[in-house]
């Protein structure tokens, strides 16, 4: 039964949280108020922390850890299936919608003015990593001087090296530990 | 087959190694599906996300579904964002009972610092070649320009930003072929 409210519970959060990462936190909100015995506010908060460190999206780390925490193994593939079962329909109609209709004129202008507003809409997401990755949380508080080194070295490495991305994320992470960030 | 299987590795690297999600997985997504397996280009990887600012679900799975589907049409849809998300599941209900505890260590926190400088400077890229891949002009800088602006400052939804954009685009194309056709006459 618990199962079942969790999947229904998910599926619902799924479908309503447009825009994707912490756009399902609202949800989980609501969903902590109304199922007081799966998680409290407070756990809520732990689990944003750990979601946003861990690798992967967040809204599919969060339904994981809150299906795990709630009823189990079992309780965290059922959230994450059901929290991302929405998407898929919708999307793969839209696709096949899209492919129908990629040669038309009225898409392709759309498009046009669709890509730079992402690129501006990615440049706001990308100052607010800036903000709390390299100014601690707040642009007024200054950059620390060993990130901004670090940050330039590979800013630098990855334009004229072009190597994987992986390879830069290991070495944030031996940096990060040798100089003890 | 093999196509399948590719799909969900390569998807499954991306979920592995994108750290604080949404936008952060563009430089995986660039190199492992524009540039290793030519899977979609830069701007449909663009379109992509205009969509998914708009629609239901997380923008990793939104792509993956798309990316999956232009390949492998609906099974490929479904094996590409199993394979974006695998990566998670598996890391958190390994890890459930103990994260908290983990990164309680210094070191975990010392890598993690590491990781998210790393993460901005792979931005840094990514955001490069998006901007390079859409904009193109004036009106494409203007509408660059415009929607940084009100995100940044406004903060306003992207589904306002996405849905105005479609409407002042296609009214100003509309304008640009009428006076192209009065020109010629």
């Amino acid at each position: 039964m618990t199962l079942l409210t969790l999947c229904w519970e998910f599926f619902k959060t799924g479908l309503f949280s447009v825009g994707g990462g912490l756009a399902t936190l609202p949800f989980l909100f609501e969903m902590g108020n109304k199922h007081p015995d799966w998680f409290s506010v407070q756990d809520l908060t732990n689990m944003v922390a750990v979601a946003e460190s861990t690798p992967g999206p967040i809204g599919v780390n969060m339904s994981t850890y809150v299906g795990s925490t709630v009823a189990g193994v079992l309780g965290g593939i059922i959230a994450t299936l059901s929290l991302i079962l929405p998407s898929i329909i919708v999307i793969l109609i839209i696709a096949r919608i899209l492919e129908k209709f990629s040669d038309s004129k009225l898409v392709k202008d759309v498009f046009y003015g669709l890509r730079p507003a992402v690129v501006g809409m990615l440049f706001a997401s990308v100052l607010s990593v800036f903000e709390s990755s390299l100014f601690g949380g707040n642009f007024m508080n200054g950059v620390d001087l060993r990130y901004l080194a670090l940050f330039a070295v590979l800013v630098f490495g990855i334009f004229k090296l072009k190597k994987h991305p992986i390879l830069y994320i290991g070495i944030g992470a031996l940096i990060g530990i040798i100089f003890g960030f | 087959m093999k196509e399948l299987a590719e799909l969900f590795k390569s998807f499954f690297m991306i979920g592995a190694f994108t750290f604080g999600g949404g936008y952060a997985m563009l430089p995986m997504l660039e190199k492992e599906v524009v540039t290793k397996h030519k899977w979609a280009t830069m701007e449909e990887i663009s379109n992509y996300f205009a969509i998914g600012q708009c629609t239901p679900g997380i923008i990793a799975v939104n792509t993956a579904t798309f990316v999956g589907y232009k390949q492998k049409k609906n099974i490929g849809g479904i094996i590409a964002t199993l394979g974006v998300v695998t990566p998670s599941v598996i890391i958190i209900l390994v890890l459930a009972g103990i994260l908290d505890i983990i990164f309680e260590y210094q070191i975990v926190k010392s890598a993690f610092a590491g990781i998210s400088v790393a993460v901005c400077a792979l931005l840094v890229q990514a955001l490069w070649k998006l901007a390079k891949s859409g904009v193109k002009d004036v009106y494409t800088a203007i509408v660059a320009l415009m929607s940084a602006i009100v995100s940044v400052f406004l903060k306003l939804s992207p589904i306002l930003i996405v849905v105005v954009t479609a409407i002042v685009t296609v009214c100003y194309k509309y304008i640009q072929s009428r006076v192209k056709g009065v020109n010629k006459q």
